[in-house]
């Protein structure tokens, strides 16, 4: 592999700002002053790489993976789709990582208390490598909404954290995916986190019936676009490289 | 209207949110179920070089400990070698350094530390040398993107002083923000690294 060139500017005005006052949390958790940009320079072009030793087959599974007495409660769902950079290519060998929300809305950690239960076969997480072609693919089941405190009655519509790496530290991303149809998407402050439309429309995955197994379970997809590499055409020649 | 670009955006960021251990340390939510949970050792067994602790807390707004906070740490080996493809010398990092870890808080106290490697310079983008540094990636609910910043050690002021980036910060007062202080812990060297994510002293966040 030759000298990794830099990434695409990330654009700011497409992300959330850090302080977005109706998502309570970010108030006092926002860096108030300006963040200081800087060229990309090895330890940014960098990142940790994964093979397949570092996980098995079976964690891309969450209907089986945590499942001990049979399978979990809810709506079996196949959600796939390809890690793609800015300029459309295809992003191959990265690690994908999920977590979600059982079918009731409850989460398996220990510092979720809502009243919805546990789900004893559920552990709500999954992570998965992608194909040459940037391809990925996890079977799960679909999350319930659950309500949080924020204002006295916000409920999140149901999503799916994704974590996704690139080639370099500076790609790193964390997401959530949404569903096709909920209507609790535009009444959450932290959807609503994202000024423009489009950058939210791009965090909803359209139902895919091609991709659904008959009598089994239905399909979503979700591309994921990470920062684009910059050629560098003329660059080598510049005076000091 | 000219040609189109072609060009995707980006997908946008959301905020990690409170359960972010499930996803990226499972055994921290309460529940074991990966073979290999992932970032746990950072350096490995056999990489030269000095071993270091870093320990410190995320400090929000208002001065309290952000409990739920994610970091993730990348870094050079003790050399300057990055194990990645695209570093000309990653055929030398010793086996087993991977130089990207997850460190989790104490639920209870804020506190987080990990074990590593002094790294060594790494050479900027200009050729000028670096400082040693560990590039950090901080998550949590209510951070609706990930922030970025550097670690730089105490014991290293002249190569700081030297420092591409560091040099960057027009506040000079601002620059210690991203030093982490050196005191010695049974011994061993224990560096001391707070991140203040707003206010009085906020660090110096990046956009890389």
């Amino acid at each position: 592999m030759t000298k990794p060139a830099a990434f695409f500017q990330r654009d700011r005005t497409w992300h959330p700002p850090a302080l977005t006052s109706d998502y309570k949390t970010s108030v006092a958790r926002s860096p108030r002053l300006a963040l200081l940009s800087i060229e990309n320079s090895a330890s940014e072009l960098t990142g940790p790489a994964f093979g397949h030793g570092d996980i098995d087959p079976g964690d891309a599974d969450l209907i089986r993976n945590y499942a001990h007495t049979g399978d979990p409660v809810g709506e079996r769902i196949i959600v796939h789709g390809r890690v793609l950079d800015e300029s459309g290519r295809p992003v191959p060998g990265t690690l994908v990582e999920i977590w979600q929300a059982n079918a009731g809305g409850r989460y398996r950690h220990r510092k979720d208390a809502y009243m919805a239960p546990i789900d004893p076969n559920f552990g709500g997480c999954g992570r998965t490598l992608t194909d040459a072609a940037g391809g990925y693919a996890f079977r799960t089941i679909k999350p319930g909404a659950y309500p949080w405190r924020n204002w006295v009655n916000n409920w999140r519509p149901a999503h799916i954290h994704i974590s996704v790496f690139g080639s370099g530290f500076a790609q790193r991303l964390i997401t959530q995916m949404y569903f096709e149809g909920d209507p609790l998407i535009q009444r959450c402050p932290i959807v609503r986190s994202i000024p423009d439309p489009r950058a939210i429309e791009q965090l909803i995955a359209p139902l895919d019936m091609n991709a659904a197994v008959p009598f089994d379970c239905l399909a979503y997809k979700f591309d994921i676009i990470l920062r684009g590499t910059r050629s560098t055409l003329f660059e080598n020649r510049l005076e000091g490289n | 209207m000219p040609q189109a670009l072609h060009e995707l955006k980006e997908t946008a960021s959301q905020t990690a949110g409170p359960y972010v251990h499930i996803g990226l340390a499972p055994g921290a939510a309460g529940f074991d179920i990966y073979r290999n949970e992932l970032g746990h050792d950072i350096a490995g067994p056999h990489a030269a070089g000095e071993r270091i602790r870093i320990e410190g807390v995320v400090l929000d707004g208002t001065g309290a400990p952000v409990k739920d906070v994610l970091i993730e740490t990348w870094q050079a080996d003790a050399n300057g070698i990055h194990a990645h493809p695209g570093d000309p010398r990653s055929g030398e990092v010793a086996p087993g350094f991977r130089g990207w870890g997850r460190v989790i808080t104490d639920f209870d106290t804020g506190v987080w530390g990990f074990d590593t490697v002094k790294p060594g310079p790494v050479a900027g983008r200009d050729g000028r040398l670096m400082a040693p540094h560990i590039s950090l990636w901080i998550v949590a609910r209510g951070i609706n993107i990930g922030l970025s910043t550097r670690l730089y050690f105490s014991d290293e002021a002249a190569a700081n002083a030297a420092d591409p980036v560091l040099g960057l910060i027009e506040q000079v007062h601002r620059r210690q923000t991203l030093i982490a202080s050196l005191s010695l812990s049974d011994g061993k060297p224990l560096y001391r690294f707070d991140i203040r994510l707003q206010g009085d002293g906020e660090t110096v966040f990046l956009d890389i």
